[in-house]
């Protein structure tokens, strides 16, 4: 490797998700899941800080390591046991969260949280403590995660779990990558009949409807989540459309009026005149009234859960200078007014989002440290970044947020200061002593 | 579906027996290295693969080929497919230097893989019926200087697979000879990946589809029996001035 100080040869040259920050990054890889990190990090300067790399699926920087190093988990994905019994799948790290699925779903097994996409890794799920529609009911990812091993740089193993080293696991919930390697883990399934989800579309006219239907709709059904029209002002505020549903309890389906799929491909980043905000507001507006007042319908899972990843490279749409995704979670006691105030502020602010996402957090608590999710009511913001004036408004949301107790979710982060960290996750003193001393991350420079 | 597969840990051979897995078929994997081939074998179990027997050692014993083969028919109730895909690449500068490294990949591309052919022909000869696949390489159409220890291994392997194959066709038992192109795997990771380059999940199909239609000769992907047409159409005395 040519080793004159500032000419290292990278091997990573990219941005995640987002397509923001832009970094570069020495790549190695993990053979297997007996191979020990020292050998993986031979050769290379010990000053150099590693972090795991799953699919780069983070939409910020919490999944890069900018003139650093990552470890790319990528080989790791081989399945070790399914129990049929239990349902406790235990697996390497570096599979997704489709390859799982794939295989377990005709067993008759489904995972316990799904995110938005399924092109995560089982790590990755992990280290950022993901939540899903049914975050009412099941919690946390974290929560059915039943042990793990975790590889640290001083060579040492550790599986982790709820009696042995239950602190380490912990930390590793939701700990960004940052407590060491995780190679597999056991995580319990969820059982069902088959593929289905019963799901009712449900339009809103404004928040105060929006609650009123989660309301009613969280004992009933297992998933809930509203899609929100952010640029409507007026008595259009927070109108939207809400999503709920079941696995259905059938094995199969005869009716011939299931959706099918198709995969497209977004072919390039779109030019950036096409992202302004009247587009986006044209958007919403027709997303919006495409949508019946109410329906019934039955749908796969796949179109249901990750409705995005049937565009391959969905992104893209936002340009090459990308985008940021704002996730925070305000907590209930103050919630009608801090989430109107960011609805407004974000409104009046003259950026635009396309997909806008509602919805509330149960009051089952995050196992992690830093796990984000708390009860209280979260909101999903998708901003094209239009440079310091995007900073600047997503800046003043964190006020909002900050004030009201909340938190903004790392996975998704790229810009948050560290001001609004420490306020937003006072725990991460704590999180300091588990953290791996050779282990860091593009986030976590910025943020402490 | 009932295949044995030797070189199991290969990359390619793992995305075939993932596949033969997602299907519910029976596999017996033989590798040199033990540890991997038994977390390759606990991963095709939870893919959906029927049944997944195993056994270690170095695919040059060939002491060992009819008792490996004899092991999988009795372990899977009979086979259906062998595919041989180990193969070594082999630094060519090195190989020049030392006898001793150029003999192994002669040994292992060539002398072991031919030898392991010939006893699974004499397996399925009995049954009349079944499908040899081995993987041989595009660089065995012909030789350049750049590699061509492992390009003659891989080319005389090319010759016997046409003998065998023209002995074994009254029988009814196909031999199939496989040729990849440039493929991303532990094998070419220090090359620089181009367009060229195919994912190993890629040539799988490609060789579960020519096993399927009892192909002769597949080059994967396809374009290579263009690109290789070519080359092998230059006349040689121009072809030795190039640096291939």
């Amino acid at each position: 490797m040519d080793e004159t100080n500032e000419k290292l040869s990278w091997d990573f040259d990219k941005e995640s998700w987002g397509k923001f920050p832009k970094t570069k990054a020495i790549v190695r890889g993990l053979a297997s899941r007996f191979q020990n990190l020292g050998e993986v990090m031979q050769g290379l300067d010990s000053d150099l800080a590693v972090l795991p790399y799953g699919q780069g699926r983070s939409y910020g920087d919490s999944c890069l390591n900018d003139r650093n190093v990552l470890i790319s988990t990528e080989k790791l994905n081989r399945f070790i046991e399914l129990n049929t019994e239990t349902g406790i799948l235990k697996a390497e790290a570096g599979l997704t969260l489709k390859e799982i699925l794939d295989h377990i779903v005709p067993q008759g097994w489904f995972l316990p949280v799904v995110p938005g996409t399924q092109f995560v890794t089982l790590g990755g799920a992990i280290a950022n403590d993901i939540h899903g529609k049914n975050h009412h009911v099941a919690g946390t990812f974290g929560r059915h995660v039943k042990s793990l091993e975790l590889l640290r740089s001083d060579g040492s193993r550790r599986v982790c779990s709820g009696e042995d080293n239950a602190d380490w696991l912990r930390a590793t919930i939701g700990g960004l990558g940052l407590t060491g390697v995780i190679t597999w883990a056991e995580i319990q399934l969820k059982k069902i009949a088959g593929p289905w989800i019963a799901r009712e579309t449900v339009r809103f006219a404004h928040l105060a409807r929006f609650f009123e239907l989660t309301e009613e709709s969280d004992s009933k059904f297992e998933y809930t989540v509203g899609w929100m029209d952010c640029l409507s002002d007026g008595p259009n505020l927070g109108r939207g459309v809400f999503f709920r549903g079941n696995h259905l309890p059938l094995k199969e389906v005869t009716e011939a009026k299931l959706k099918k799929e198709s995969i497209k491909t977004f072919p390039f980043n779109a030019p950036e005149f096409l992202l302004n905000r009247f587009t986006i507001k044209a958007f919403n507006t027709v997303y919006y009234h495409t949508h019946p007042s109410k329906k019934s319908e039955l749908v796969h899972y796949r179109p249901f859960f990750f409705p995005l990843d049937g565009i391959n490279h969905w992104n893209r749409m936002y340009g090459k200078r990308g985008f940021f995704q704002y996730q925070c979670v305000v907590p209930f006691e103050n919630n009608e007014s801090s989430i109107y105030d960011i609805i407004k502020t974000f409104a009046k602010s003259g950026l635009g989002s396309f997909l806008t996402v509602i919805k509330t957090f149960g009051n089952i608590s995050s196992p992690g440290l830093l796990s984000f999710p708390r009860p209280g009511v979260t909101l999903t913001l998708d901003v094209p970044n239009d440079g310091k004036k995007t900073f600047r408004v997503l800046d003043s949301l964190d006020e909002i947020v900050m004030e009201a107790g909340g938190r903004v979710y790392p996975a998704k982060d790229a810009r948050m200061s560290k001001e609004s960290f420490k306020s937003y996750f006072p725990q991460r003193l704590e999180f300091e002593k588990y953290k791996d001393p050779k282990f860091s991350s593009s986030f976590w420079r910025r943020v402490t | 579906m009932k295949m044995v597969i030797f070189g199991a840990s290969s990359a390619i051979a793992e995305a075939v027996a993932r596949q033969v897995a997602d299907k519910h078929g029976e596999l017996f994997l033989v590798g040199r290295n033990k540890e991997s081939v038994e977390i390759i074998a606990q991963d095709l179990v939870v893919r959906g693969a029927r049944r997944v027997g195993h056994a270690f050692g170095d695919l040059t014993y060939r002491e060992k080929y009819s008792e490996w083969i004899e092991t999988a028919s009795v372990f899977m109730k009979g086979i259906d497919v062998v595919l041989i895909a180990h193969g070594v690449l082999g630094e060519q500068k090195e190989l020049e230097k030392n006898p001793d490294l150029a003999f192994d990949v002669f040994n292992v591309n060539f002398v072991s893989a031919a030898l392991l052919a010939e006893t699974s022909a004499q397996y399925f000869e009995r049954g009349r019926r079944g499908t040899i696949a081995v993987i041989g390489s595009v660089a065995g159409d012909r030789g350049r200087q750049s590699n061509y220890y492992y390009g003659a291994a891989k080319g005389g392997l090319d010759i016997f697979l046409q003998g065998l194959r023209n002995r074994l066709h009254p029988q009814g038992v196909s031999v199939i000879t496989i040729k990849p192109g440039f493929v991303s795997t532990p094998m070419t990771a220090h090359l620089k990946k181009n367009f060229l380059f195919a994912k190993p999940e890629v040539i799988a199909s490609g060789i579960l589809k020519a096993i399927d239609k009892e192909k002769d000769v597949v080059y994967l992907p396809w374009f290579w029996r263009c690109i290789l047409c070519i080359i092998k159409s230059i006349p040689e005395s121009i072809f030795k001035r190039l640096k291939l």
